[in-house]
């Protein structure tokens, strides 16, 4: 378990790295993803399975998903790894490198103080976690349920928008084509003038 | 040791029989559709055209094996494998009968539910390396349905999992003992089936391969085994969607006079059948068809599901 | 959603249903005399060429897959001296046939004519002749015209007055 626990913290450490490091945003995502998964078998490993399970389902399998999505949709070329190969100079990244450092620094002071717990020593079911979550920490889960309800309701009045004028408009013409031709939908339109729209 | 070398061969034996099993589904597939179409299918390769699966393999080994040169190409190596890896992953926490399963964990159903949300990857990625409008449509397509779907995919099963008090698939199937779980759970299983065809991208729900519209959606670059993974990846999905349903909602092994595996496959069988009925029967619906009835119908009745079932195992317990 | 279970119904009782497949290289199809498949030349019935070598076959063939060169035998009859069709181009339209003043040139039904180099599928005048009269058995072009050829003088064709004698005056 040790072992395992060590490969997956440093495949994650490696991974996280080569996130920072692409120039190319999808494979940057690629490593992200790996990254989330060997944070799940660092879970599993410490004896929390449901927690692994989730972190596989929510963050690498649905989340990470949608962050794909979206970047398939904007439109990158060449033209963004240039711009990426850019930003990648040694003066853009060493100041935040050298802050991260002094924090890591800290991190490894801390953990060494106060000593680690046993690693997997009580293995943390469903069950455990749905009494925690419902129990001591029941204001947490409702304040983040608010929280998802405002984003949802958000989300909602976002998407509601109202069809474009011009869409409206070609829907109307096309109705009225039709209706004109006795929903006969093979000649529909076919009395237009040549040329128009 | 012993243990060892016996976990080792049920992992083999369990990977030769879904593989073949979902090889055979080729021929399956096509003789039954011919079945429900009034024509024979594959009848000339063999007795009832059963070397037809062997003639269609040997073609896709020999096919070239192609990668465009526009294509993103350690990504697009990537994405067939992926979809293997997931869906045979799955069949490591499958308890086929007493005794038959590679590992029973106690998150079984959790973790088949993971692997089904890293499968999307593989059609995601690959529509997106193919570089080409029609996969990336595909592609579009599979991460928006395959996301939406897997929502009430989990939801339609935590009502099972509420029934048997487990994630365990052996623990589920024990708890069938007095009752199979489609009477109690029968809105469960109508959510979990349709869930089950949407994610496995079967018609009636191909729209990301939608041929009629997209080539052939997110594979339409693939040429060769790389094609023939997503192929066999498929079938592999619908043998697993098959299994799970058998297990979750049908008692899985449970059955009188066979023997429990004789049983397990019998179940399985009758839902392949039926997953091929469906692309048989069904046209595929509209993209907006199938995002509306998935958040604005099933995601609703799942929740009403999960929370009628809670309650009452409240207040029977 | 009981349509969708009644549509499944249905389509699950098809599986008793009789096949409409006809499984062809074991049991033919039936095509009809008239069918237009693989060309043929035919024979009088007394086993002479029919083919006279107008060239309307050619010019009427919309593909221009016949070709053919006219010639003549000692008698004055004519014949084609080669008759070729690239069956790789034809399109079995049947112009041809209707072309034909002499039902030399006839469509038959066999289509089964796939050949793996194409260089074959062009036919030459032997591949093309077949030995009997075709669709037309007693039809035969030299004995109703009234053209002298070997064997067979003026007037001597089949309902033709023997010719008129121009320096007589009787009617």
């Amino acid at each position: 378990m040790a072992i395992l626990f060590y490969v997956a913290g440093a495949v994650a450490i490696f991974a996280t790295l080569m996130v920072l490091t692409r120039l190319n945003p999808v494979h940057g995502l690629l490593y992200l993803i790996v990254s989330l998964l060997a944070v799940a078998i660092v879970f599993f490993t410490l004896g929390a399975p449901f927690m692994a399970a989730l972190e596989v389902i929510i963050y690498a399998g649905a989340i990470m998903v949608l962050f794909v999505f979206v970047v398939m949709l904007l439109n990158l070329g060449k033209r963004q790894v240039e711009q990426e190969r850019a930003w990648l100079k040694p003066g853009m990244w060493v100041g935040p490198v050298i802050l991260a450092a002094i924090l890591i620094v800290e991190v490894i002071f801390l953990a060494t103080r106060t000593g680690g717990a046993a690693m997997g020593a009580v293995e943390i079911g469903p069950k455990q976690v749905g009494i925690s979550l419902f129990g001591p920490y029941l204001i947490g889960v409702e304040l983040a349920s608010f929280l998802l309800l405002a984003a949802l309701v958000g989300a909602y009045h976002l998407g509601m928008g109202k069809p474009q004028k011009g869409e409206k408009e070609y829907g109307n013409r096309t109705d009225e084509s039709r209706t004109a031709a006795g929903r006969d939908l093979v000649r529909a339109g076919a009395d237009r003038p040549v040329g128009a729209p | 040791m012993r243990e060892t070398i016996i976990h080792i061969v049920t992992v083999l034996v369990v990977l030769f029989v879904v593989l073949n099993i979902a090889a055979g589904l080729i021929w399956v597939e096509r003789r039954l559709l011919a079945l429900w179409q009034d024509r024979y299918g594959p009848n000339r390769v063999g007795p009832f055209g059963l070397l037809q699966v062997a003639a269609d393999t040997i073609k896709l080994f020999f096919k070239e094996d192609w990668v465009p040169p526009f294509a993103d190409k350690w990504v697009f190596i990537l994405a067939p494998g992926i979809v293997m890896l997931t869906v045979l992953m799955s069949f490591t926490v499958l308890t086929f009968a007493p005794g038959i399963a590679i590992a029973d964990l106690n998150i079984g159903l959790l973790f088949v539910l993971a692997m089904s949300s890293l499968g999307v990857y593989s059609v995601v990625l690959g529509g997106w390396a193919s570089d080409n409008k029609y996969a990336l449509l595909g592609g579009l397509r599979a991460a928006a349905q395959m996301l939406s779907y897997e929502v009430f995919m989990g939801l339609s099963l935590m009502g099972v999992v509420l029934m048997a008090g487990s994630f365990s698939m052996s623990a589920i199937v024990e708890a069938q003992r007095k009752m199979w779980f489609v009477v109690p759970q029968f809105l469960g299983f109508v959510l979990f089936l349709i869930a089950g065809v949407a994610e496995t991208r079967r018609l009636p729900f191909d729209i990301p391969e939608a041929e009629s519209e997209l080539v052939a959606g997110f594979h339409s670059e693939y040429s060769g085994m790389k094609f023939g993974m997503f192929f066999v990846g498929e079938y592999v999905g619908v043998v697993l969607i098959s299994a799970l349903i058998s297990i979750l909602f049908f008692g899985g092994w449970l059955g009188p006079v066979l023997p429990p595996i004789v049983w397990f496959l019998i179940k399985m069988f009758f839902f392949i059948g039926f997953f091929i009925l469906l692309r048989a029967a069904l046209p595929r619906p509209r993209f907006d068809q199938l995002m509306d009835w998935g958040w604005k119908l099933m995601l609703p009745l799942a929740l009403a599901n999960l929370l009628v079932t809670g309650a009452i195992v409240l207040a029977v317990r | 959603m009981l349509s969708v279970i009644r549509t499944l119904w249905h389509i699950f009782l098809h599986a008793f249903h009789p096949r409409v497949t006809v499984q062809y290289p074991d049991e033919k199809p039936y095509l009809a005399p008239r069918y237009r498949g693989r060309i043929i030349l035919s024979r009088d019935p007394d086993g002479g060429e029919r083919c006279v070598a107008c060239y309307l076959c050619a010019v009427a063939c919309p593909v221009d897959c016949i070709s053919l060169q006219a010639t003549e035998d000692e008698t004055g009859r004519r014949y084609p001296e080669f008759f070729r069709i690239n069956f790789s181009r034809c399109i079995f339209c049947g112009y041809c046939e209707e072309a034909c003043p002499t039902y030399a040139i006839q469509l038959t039904p066999d289509f089964e004519i796939c050949e793996y180099n194409r260089q074959n599928l062009v036919y030459e005048k032997e591949d093309l002749l077949i030995s009997g009269p075709g669709k037309y058995p007693d039809y035969s072009f030299w004995r109703v015209a009234g053209v002298e050829i070997g064997g067979k003088g003026k007037g001597e064709s089949e309902r033709e007055d023997p010719p008129a004698d121009l320096r007589s005056l009787m009617p």
